[in-house]
C-alpha cells in the first residue's frame, strides 16, 4: 500500500482545542494545542495516547463533530464546518441503535443520504458479506457479542463508501481474543484493498496494537495534547509481534511515553499536569500502588521492571498502568526513566513493612509531596473546630482545572488521605475533619 | 420501576422554589382566570348542553363504557402530542427551557381537579349550547391528569441520549427531523410508555369526576361511566354503582390486555442495554399479530409511509456550527426574552389576584390556609398509616417470588382503579353509624393511592440482592436491627418513589374525598378539598382560585422541601446498583 502515490487527502493545520470556561467568553485550559498534521491516501495512521491527552477529541474534529477552538480542518480543498460527506467513524462503544436490526443500523447512513430503499438494502448487504455478518442481518444488537457488535460498526461505517474511517479505540471494549481476530481480519481487507475506502486514523491507547496496524504513529503528549513524535512503522502485514524488530519498536514508543515530560514548565512535579494545589490526580486506589510496589520488589524484578513486560504479565494497558507508576513516582516511591520503573529505597522500605507501617509510610510522603493534601491537613489544624467543607476545596480546584477534574482529584485525594489517615471524611456531611469516628 | 407522577427536575441540593417558580405559578393562574373571564364577558348565564339523559339500566353499560373509553384515549392522544411538541421545545430551547421546565413542574403539582369548573366554563362558552363543549371539557380535565408526567419523562429522555448514539447521528448527517424520529423518540418510547400506562390510571380518577358535573345552576352529565355512576349516586341505587364497579374492572382489565400489554413488549426493543433482559415481557395479542401473515400485510404501507414520513430531510443536518451570534448579542436577547417573560407574569399575577380581590378579603386567605393545613396534615398522618401498615406487608410479599407474583399485578391494577368510584359506599357507612367525618373521610384520601406504596415496596423488596439477605441470616440479624440495617434502606428508593406517588395523589383525592354525596346527603370534613369542592357547586370563581392557588403554594413547598430531599438522598445513597 505504501509504494501507492501518496495524495494529501485531508489536513489538521494548527488546532488547538480548549475546555468550556466557566462563562461563555472566558476559555478554560487547552485539551490540544497546535496540533498540525495531514492524512494521506493509503495508510493506516494511529493517534497513540494517554487518557486525558485529547487523542479523541482530535479524531472529532477530524470527523467534524467538533469545530475546534481555533485552527481548521481541510478536506476536499475546503475547509471542514460540520460532519463532512465520505468521514465514516467507528466508535469504542460500538453506538449501535438497540431498537435496529444489524441491516437497519447498516443501512442508517444510506438512509439518511435519502439513497432509493433498493440500492441501499443492496449496499447493505454487500457491506455486511464483506465484513462477515451474513446471517446476522435480522437479529438486533443485544443478542450478538461484542465482536459482532462491532463489526456492524464497521459495516455501518464501510456502507456509505467513505475515503477516510476513524476509528475511536475500536477495540478496546473487546476481549483479547476477540480484538485481536478482529484486528487481523481488518488488516487484512485492507491489504487486499477490499475495503472502499483511502485511509483509516485510528485512536488507540494501546501501543502493540498501533505497531501491530498503523503505517504511522502520531504520539501525543497530555495536557495539552501535542504531537510529542512522529513513527514510521514499514514492517509487512501481517506483522510478527515476536519479530525482534517490532518489540524494539514497542519498547522505543514506551520509552518515549515514560520519559519525564520536559521540565520546561517550572514547578511541573512528575508527569501530572498542574503544579502545587491545581495538580490533577489520576484515580489511583491505594491497593493498586500497593500491589505494584510489591510486583515489582518481588522476583523476577527485584526492585527494577521493564513496563512493556511488566504491562503485558499484569495484563494492564497503559492507561491503567502509567498512572499507578507516575503516582509512585511523585511520591518518591519509584523512579520511571527510559521505559523502566525502578523502586526508590523507600519504595523498597514500603514493600517490606507490614499494614501499619506502610500506612505511616504512605501518610508522611502524602504530606510531603501531595500539595492538596497537605493543604486539607493544615486547613483543618488551623481552625478550632477541626472540620472543613469540601465544597471549599472543591471550589479552589476548579480555579485551576474542569468541574470534572476537580471532583475526580478530590476523590482521589480523599481515598489517599483516609488510607494515611491524615483526616476523616464524612460523605453525608461533605465535611473532611480530624478526628476519626469513634 | 420508575413510577413517577411528580418528577423532579434535578435532585441538586438547591431545592428552594426559585424566582421561576414563582413566574410559572403566576402565568398558570392568570391563564386560567382569564379563561374564565374572556368566557364569561360572552354568555351569561351558562347554557346547559342538551344531552340524553344517562339510565341506569345495565344493559348500557358497555357503551356507556365505551363512550368513557373513547374519551380516555382522546385525552391520551392529546397527551402524546403535547408531549412530542413541548418536551421537545423545551429540550432544544435553551431560552424556551427557563419557562416550560418549571411551568411543567407547578402544573403537575396543582391539583388540577379544583380547575375542573374553569374549564368547563371556558369549553362551554366556547361552543355555546352543544355536546362538543362538554366533551371537549371532560377530555381537557383528563389530558390535565395525563399529561405532565409524559412530557417530563420525554423530556428527561431527550437529555440523556446516549452521547455515542448522537454522534453517529451527526456523523451521518441525519437531519434535525430524521434525528428526532430516528433516534430520540425510539430512545424515548420506553419511558413514555410506562408514563402513558401511568397517567391512563390517573385518568380514571379524572374521567369519573368529569364526566359528571355541576357549576353553579347547571349540570352537565355526558352519557359515561362517571355520568352513570353520577345518577346511581343521585338515585342511591347501591346496585347500580357496585356495576359500574365491575364495568371499570373489565374495562382495565380489557385495555390492559389488549392495547398496553402488546405496546410494551414491542417497546422492550428499544431500551438501551448491552444485554438481553432476563424478564422478557410476553403479550398474547402481540404474539397474535405478529404471526398473522395478512395483519402484518395490511400494515407494510402504514410502514412505508411511516418510514417516508420519518426520514424527511426537514431541518438542517447539524453542522459543526450553528449560526453565528456573538455573546453580547445572545446576552442581548437572553435579557429581553426574561424581561417579557417577567412583565406577562407580572400582568399575569396582578389579572389573578385582582380577580380574587373583588370578592375576597385577607380572612379568606387565611381561611383557606388554615383548611389547607387541615388537609395536608390528613394527607401525612394517612401516609404515615398507610407506611406503617403497608411497608411490612409489602416488604413480606416481596421476599417471597412466588406470592409476589401473584400479588404484584393485583396492586398495580388497583392503583388504576379509581378509587371515587367507591367513595359514596363510605358515605353510607358514615350515615349509618353517625361516624365523625373528619376522621372517617380522611381514609378516601389513601384509599385509591396506597396502592402505589403496595407495589414499590413490593417491587423493591423483590429486587433486594439475594447475598445480603444471606449475609444477614449468616451473621443472624434479626428482629428491629433487619429491619433498620438490612431491608429499610434497601427499599428506601422505590418506598419513596411510591410513597412521592401516593402523595400526590392524594392531594387530589382531597378534593373528592373532603367532600362526598350521597343522593341529597352531603358528608364534608373540614380541608381545603371540601372549601373547593363547596366553591365548585356554588360556583364561586374567586373561592376556588383562591383555594386551588394556597392548596398548589403548599403542595409545591412539601414536595420540594420534604420529598426532593429525601428522593436525593435515596438516589445517592441508598441505591443498590
Amino acid at each position: 500500500m505504501l509504494d501507492k502515490a501518496s495524495t494529501q487527502l485531508l489536513a489538521v493545520r494548527n488546532v488547538t482545542q480548549r475546555y468550556k470556561g466557566s462563562s461563555a467568553t472566558d476559555d478554560g485550559p487547552p485539551v490540544l494545542e497546535g496540533v498540525s498534521t495531514v492524512l494521506n491516501e493509503g495508510e493506516i495512521v494511529g493517534l497513540l495516547g494517554r487518557s486525558g491527552c485529547g487523542k479523541s477529541t482530535l479524531l472529532r474534529i477530524v470527523s467534524g463533530l467538533i469545530t475546534p477552538s481555533s485552527g481548521e480542518v481541510v478536506y476536499q480543498g475546503s475547509i471542514l464546518k460540520g460532519p463532512a460527506d465520505g468521514v465514516a467513524m467507528v466508535f469504542q462503544s460500538f453506538a449501535l441503535f438497540p431498537w435496529l436490526s444489524v441491516l437497519a443500523n447498516v443501512e442508517i447512513g444510506l438512509k439518511a443520504l435519502r439513497v432509493p430503499a433498493e440500492e441501499a438494502r443492496h449496499r447493505a448487504l454487500a457491506a455486511i458479506d464483506l465484513i462477515g455478518l451474513d446471517g446476522f442481518e435480522s437479529a438486533y444488537p443485544k443478542e450478538l457479542s461484542g465482536g459482532m457488535r462491532q463489526r456492524v460498526g464497521f459495516a455501518r461505517a464501510l456502507v456509505t463508501h467513505p475515503n477516510i474511517l476513524l476509528m475511536d479505540e475500536p477495540f478496546s471494549a473487546l476481549d483479547v481474543l476477540t480484538a485481536e481476530t478482529l484486528r487481523s481480519d481488518l488488516v487484512e481487507l485492507w491489504t487486499e484493498g477490499r475495503m472502499p475506502i483511502k485511509t483509516i486514523l485510528m485512536v488507540t491507547h494501546n501501543i502493540e496494537e498501533a505497531v501491530l496496524m498503523c503505517d504511522r504513529i502520531l504520539v501525543l503528549s497530555s495536557h495539552p495534547g501535542r504531537i510529542a513524535s512522529e513513527i514510521r512503522v514499514t514492517l509487512r502485514h501481517p506483522r510478527d509481534r515476536l519479530d525482534p524488530e517490532f518489540r524494539q519498536l514497542v519498547d522505543n514508543i514506551y520509552a518515549l511515553m515514560t520519559r519525564r515530560s520536559t521540565s520546561k514548565q517550572p514547578g511541573r512535579d512528575g508527569l501530572f499536569p498542574g503544579s502545587g494545589i491545581g495538580m490533577v490526580l489520576p484515580n489511583v486506589s491505594t491497593n493498586s500502588l500497593a500491589g505494584l510496589i510489591e510486583e515489582v520488589a518481588a522476583a523476577p524484578y527485584n526492585g527494577k521492571a521493564d513496563l512493556p513486560h511488566l504491562a503485558d504479565s499484569l495484563q494492564l494497558e497503559i492507561d491503567d498502568l502509567f498512572p499507578i507508576a507516575e503516582t509512585l513516582q511523585l511520591m518518591r516511591f519509584a523512579e520511571l526513566e527510559e521505559g523502566d520503573i525502578k523502586l526508590s529505597p523507600t519504595g523498597r522500605r514500603f514493600a517490606d513493612t507490614e499494614v501499619d507501617g506502610r500506612k505511616r509510610m504512605f501518610g508522611e510522603h502524602l504530606l510531603a509531596h501531595v500539595p492538596l493534601v497537605a493543604r486539607v491537613k493544615r486547613v483543618l489544624d488551623e481552625r478550632p473546630s477541626h472540620r472543613a467543607p469540601a465544597s471549599r476545596f472543591r471550589e479552589e480546584l476548579e480555579d485551576y482545572m474542569s468541574e470534572d477534574y476537580a471532583e475526580r482529584t478530590l476523590r482521589t485525594a480523599i481515598s489517599w488521605g483516609r488510607y494515611g489517615e491524615i483526616f476523616a471524611y464524612d460523605e453525608t456531611a461533605q465535611s473532611f475533619s480530624l478526628e476519626n469516628p469513634a | 420501576m420508575a413510577t413517577k407522577f411528580v418528577a423532579f427536575t434535578s435532585l441538586g441540593r438547591r431545592a428552594l422554589p426559585n424566582q421561576w417558580d414563582v413566574i410559572a405559578f403566576a402565568l398558570i393562574f392568570g391563564g386560567f382566570v382569564l379563561a374564565v373571564q374572556a368566557g364569561r364577558g360572552m354568555v351569561l348565564p351558562l347554557p346547559a348542553p342538551r344531552t340524553v339523559a344517562v339510565v341506569l339500566d345495565y344493559s348500557y353499560l358497555p357503551y356507556y363504557a365505551l363512550r368513557t373509553t373513547l374519551r380516555m384515549f382522546a385525552a391520551l392522544a392529546a397527551s402524546v402530542l403535547f408531549t412530542i411538541t413541548y418536551a421537545t421545545l423545551a429540550a432544544k430551547s435553551r431560552r424556551a427551557e427557563v419557562i416550560l421546565v418549571p411551568l411543567l413542574d407547578v402544573l403537575q403539582s396543582v391539583p388540577i381537579l379544583g380547575f375542573l369548573s374553569f374549564t368547563v366554563t371556558f369549553f362551554l362558552n366556547l361552543f355555546p349550547g352543544r355536546v362538543l363543549g362538554a366533551e371537549c371539557a371532560a377530555i381537557f380535565a383528563i389530558f390535565t391528569s395525563q399529561a405532565w408526567n409524559m412530557a417530563f419523562s420525554f423530556y428527561q429522555s431527550l437529555r440523556t441520549v446516549p452521547a455515542d448514539l448522537d454522534e453517529v447521528a451527526n456523523g451521518f448527517r441525519l437531519s434535525g427531523w430524521q434525528k428526532f424520529w430516528q433516534l430520540e423518540t425510539p430512545f424515548a418510547i420506553p419511558g413514555l410508555i410506562w408514563n402513558m400506562m401511568m397517567s391512563m390510571s390517573g385518568g380514571w380518577f379524572f374521567v369519573v369526576a368529569a364526566e359528571a358535573i355541576t357549576v353553579g345552576d347547571t349540570t352537565i352529565k355526558l352519557p359515561g361511566i362517571g355520568s352513570y355512576l353520577a345518577v346511581a349516586i343521585d338515585g342511591r341505587r347501591v346496585d347500580a354503582v357496585l356495576a359500574a364497579v365491575v364495568t371499570v374492572l373489565v374495562v382495565i382489565l380489557l385495555y390492559d390486555q389488549v392495547i398496553f400489554r402488546p405496546i410494551v413488549t414491542w417497546a422492550d426493543k428499544f431500551r438501551v442495554e448491552l444485554s438481553a433482559s432476563q424478564d422478557v415481557s410476553e403479550s398474547w395479542v402481540l404474539n397474535l399479530l405478529q404471526r398473522t401473515f395478512w395483519i402484518r400485510a395490511a400494515t407494510r404501507p402504514v410502514h412505508q409511509a411511516f418510514d417516508w414520513f420519518t426520514s424527511l430531510r426537514l431541518g438542517a443536518g447539524r453542522g459543526g456550527l450553528r449560526e453565528v451570534v456573538t455573546p453580547r448579542v445572545a446576552r442581548a436577547i437572553d435579557l429581553l426574552w426574561f424581561v417579557l417573560v417577567g412583565a406577562i407574569a407580572l400582568y399575569a399575577a396582578w389579572g389573578a389576584a385582582s380577580f380574587v380581590a373583588k370578592t375576597l378579603a385577607w380572612r379568606d386567605v387565611g381561611e383557606a390556609v388554615l383548611l389547607t393545613l387541615i388537609t395536608m396534615m390528613r394527607v401525612v398522618v394517612l401516609l404515615a398509616l398507610a407506611t406503617a401498615f403497608w411497608v411490612p406487608v409489602g416488604v413480606w410479599i416481596g421476599l417471597r417470588p412466588r406470592i409476589a407474583e401473584r400479588v404484584q399485578p393485583m396492586a398495580q391494577f388497583l392503583a388504576a382503579f379509581p378509587a371515587n368510584v367507591v367513595f359514596p359506599i363510605a358515605v353510607i357507612g358514615i350515615l349509618a353509624f353517625h361516624l365523625n367525618a373528619d376522621i372517617w373521610l380522611s381514609f378516601l384520601i389513601i384509599f385509591g393511592t396506597q396502592w402505589y406504596i403496595v407495589f414499590n415496596v413490593i417491587a423493591g423488596a423483590s429486587a433486594y440482592p439475594n447475598d445480603l439477605r444471606e449475609v444477614a441470616r449468616n451473621f443472624r440479624i434479626g428482629g428491629w436491627t433487619w429491619w433498620r440495617s438490612v431491608i429499610l434502606p434497601g427499599i428506601f428508593p422505590y418506598y419513596v418513589t411510591g410513597a412521592l406517588t401516593a402523595s400526590g395523589g392524594s392531594w387530589n383525592a382531597a378534593i373528592v374525598a373532603e367532600y362526598v354525596r350521597w343522593g341529597n346527603d352531603r358528608v364534608a370534613a373540614h380541608g381545603i378539598g371540601a372549601y373547593i369542592a363547596q366553591a365548585t357547586e356554588a360556583g364561586d370563581f374567586p373561592k376556588i382560585v383562591l383555594g386551588v392557588a394556597v392548596m398548589s403554594v403548599c403542595v409545591i413547598l412539601f414536595n420540594r422541601l420534604f420529598w426532593r430531599p429525601l428522593f436525593g438522598y435515596a438516589e445517592r445513597r441508598l441505591r443498590l446498583n
